[in-house]
């Protein structure tokens, strides 16, 4: 649907600021009808990648091809009409303040040139999908973030675009109204097939809502894939610490402060082990005390589900010193958990 | 006073209502597509023109700092081709229109470029052409400061009206020159000030009412 051909794109000097290399060597595609999620860090590139897909911005070499069209070598009528087919939503909601909620999911179908009896049937219909069929007449000033945020959607969607393009749109409201914009999004993606491209740097909007992800980094494509696999073993340090953001890798303060690093007399050691993949960690527990012999005791645990997939870690303190804690180790690795030995506490 | 000299009064009122009506309309006519195209025309802008850009803005200032006595003294043989002649209120429209074009320019850029950039993106995100993005985005947002725009250049038009005396034009500023400075009446001097004063207030107020109309729809609940 969405596809990056060799993607570079230089900002060049100007007025003593120097170049920028905002993208690198970008090749992906993005398929039809998928929810496709594009992290990283503020600076990473997001913003411009997602602004190549509608002819915001021209890439400096390579081409992106949406719908079979290649949308970089189209300019003027041939790519405003392109871009009909490509919504977009923003972080502020760029809602026009001088117009009512309806006339601005009016003022798409108005430029691409509507019967006003056409637009007045179409609005009603998109005020009703995204849930605000009661705003008609407000003005943006008189809605909430959330609100605002679906008057922005239903504009987006107004054309009948195949492609909807997020930018940033959930990073300015709360968790919940989060939340609900974007089970919205998700509706949409599932009873309208329209492909979704988000651009976040939140793991929370990735891990509710994508199914596939793209890790973005300085410019560069570190890491693409299925939302499960990637963060189910994460391989680049950035993927990691967004990972690190959803299951945390600190330990309570109360246990941190405690542990030592060699074993005293009735001190338990401390061994974090890593959860990865559906169901891992459920009989963990159960299965190292009995074929073990220990009195394993739960310290700590975090375990989140992302694409299906559990993700987290738990935290067990081993009695029976150093012996025992090398037992463990062994056992399970044996089973193929990755785990460290953090330390002892009394 | 006599009623000849209120007559005098009343009618120089109605050339200076004229002068300055036309003016503001024709100043407007002209000022409006210039100021939008000083805000639209740096570098990366909508009708990106670096050069023309600079061009018409070292022009603008030029104008603008010319002081209006003499941009109206030194223009007499342009309204004279104009207007046929450069004497009464009809030739005063010339320069009154010259000199308020640029002002009107400088301030619907100020008033255009306070719309935030973020509606252009969103209007060309949609394929929105950059005239659609002019009338169905900027101007429709930048309304309520527009209109504050238009009120403070019409009463600096006012202002200038009564200079354009000093060459024949007829109105309020010529009026009380003539009786109320050369011929000693300062009661004279007095009504036309009064009537300046009164028609300030009424255009300021109209305008302040207009633009908070307007923007009451947009900001209050």
């Amino acid at each position: 649907m969405v596809r990056f051909e060799g993607i570079s794109k230089t900002y060049p000097a100007y007025r003593g600021k120097p170049g920028v290399n905002a993208l690198e060597g970008i090749d992906f595609a993005i398929a039809r009808g998928s929810i496709t999620g594009v992290i990283g860090r503020s600076g990473a590139g997001k913003s411009s990648l997602v602004r190549l897909i509608n002819g915001l911005e021209k890439p400096t070499t390579g081409r992106v091809v949406v719908d079979n069209s290649d949308i970089s070598a189209l300019a003027g009528r041939e790519l405003r009409l392109a871009q009909r087919s490509i919504g977009m939503i923003f972080q502020h909601f760029n809602l026009l303040s001088s117009r009512t909620a309806a006339a601005n999911i009016a003022l798409p179908l108005e430029i691409a040139g509507w019967s006003k009896a056409a637009i007045k049937a179409r609005v009603a219909e998109l005020l009703d999908l995204v849930g605000i069929a009661d705003k008609h007449d407000r003005y943006p000033s008189e809605l909430s973030g959330g609100q605002k945020q679906r008057v922005g959607i239903a504009r987006a969607l107004a054309t009948r675009p195949s492609v909807l393009l997020s930018d940033e749109a959930t990073s300015a409201l709360d968790p919940q109204t989060t939340r609900a914009i974007l089970d919205l999004l998700a509706n949409i993606n599932r009873e309208l097939g329209v492909t979704i491209v988000l651009i976040t740097h939140e793991m929370s909007v990735v891990r509710q809502l994508a199914k596939e992800v793209v890790v973005l980094d300085a410019g560069h494509v570190v890491e693409s894939g299925h939302v499960a696999d990637i963060f189910t073993h994460p391989k680049h340090p950035i993927t990691q610490s967004f990972l690190a953001e959803v299951i945390g890798d600190s330990l309570p303060v109360s246990l941190a402060s405690r542990i030592v690093p060699e074993p005293v007399v009735g001190s338990r050691a401390v061994i974090r082990v890593q959860v990865r993949g559906a169901g891992a960690g459920d009989t963990l527990i159960a299965r190292l005390a009995r074929e073990l012999g220990l009195d394993v005791s739960l310290l700590s645990a975090r375990i989140d589900e992302i694409g299906g997939q559990h993700v987290g870690s738990l935290v067990l303190g081993i009695p029976g010193g150093e012996s025992a804690a090398t037992r463990t180790l062994a056992w399970l690795s044996q089973y193929q958990f990755s785990a460290e030995r953090l330390g002892y506490v009394a | 006073m006599s009623p000849e000299l209120i007559n005098l009064i009343i009618q120089a009122t109605f050339e200076s209502l004229y002068m300055v009506g036309v003016a503001a309309l024709l100043g407007t006519a002209l000022g409006l597509p210039l100021g939008v195209f000083l805000a639209t025309s740096r570098k990366g802008e909508l009708f990106a023109a670096p050069a023309v850009n600079r061009v018409l803005g070292i022009v603008v200032n030029a104008t603008r700092s010319t002081p209006f006595i003499i941009l109206v003294v030194a223009i007499i043989p342009f309204t004279r081709l104009v207007a046929g002649t450069s004497i009464g209120s009809t030739a005063a429209i010339v320069p009154l229109t010259i000199a308020s074009t640029p002002f009107i320019a400088r301030l619907v850029e100020a008033a255009i470029r306070e719309v935030d950039g973020g509606l252009i993106e969103t209007a060309s995100s949609f394929g929105a052409s950059p005239l659609q993005i002019v009338f169905k985005v900027l101007i429709p947002e930048a309304l309520p400061g527009l209109l504050l725009a238009l009120t403070l250049a019409v009463v600096s038009l006012l202002g200038y009206s009564a200079m354009v005396g000093a060459v024949g034009g007829g109105g309020l500023g010529d009026l009380g020159i003539r009786y109320g400075y050369q011929r000693f009446m300062p009661e004279m001097m007095l009504a036309v000030v009064v009537v300046l004063i009164a028609l300030v207030q009424i255009v300021q107020s109209a305008g302040d009412y207009l633009a908070r109309r307007v923007n009451r729809r947009l900001r209050h609940r």
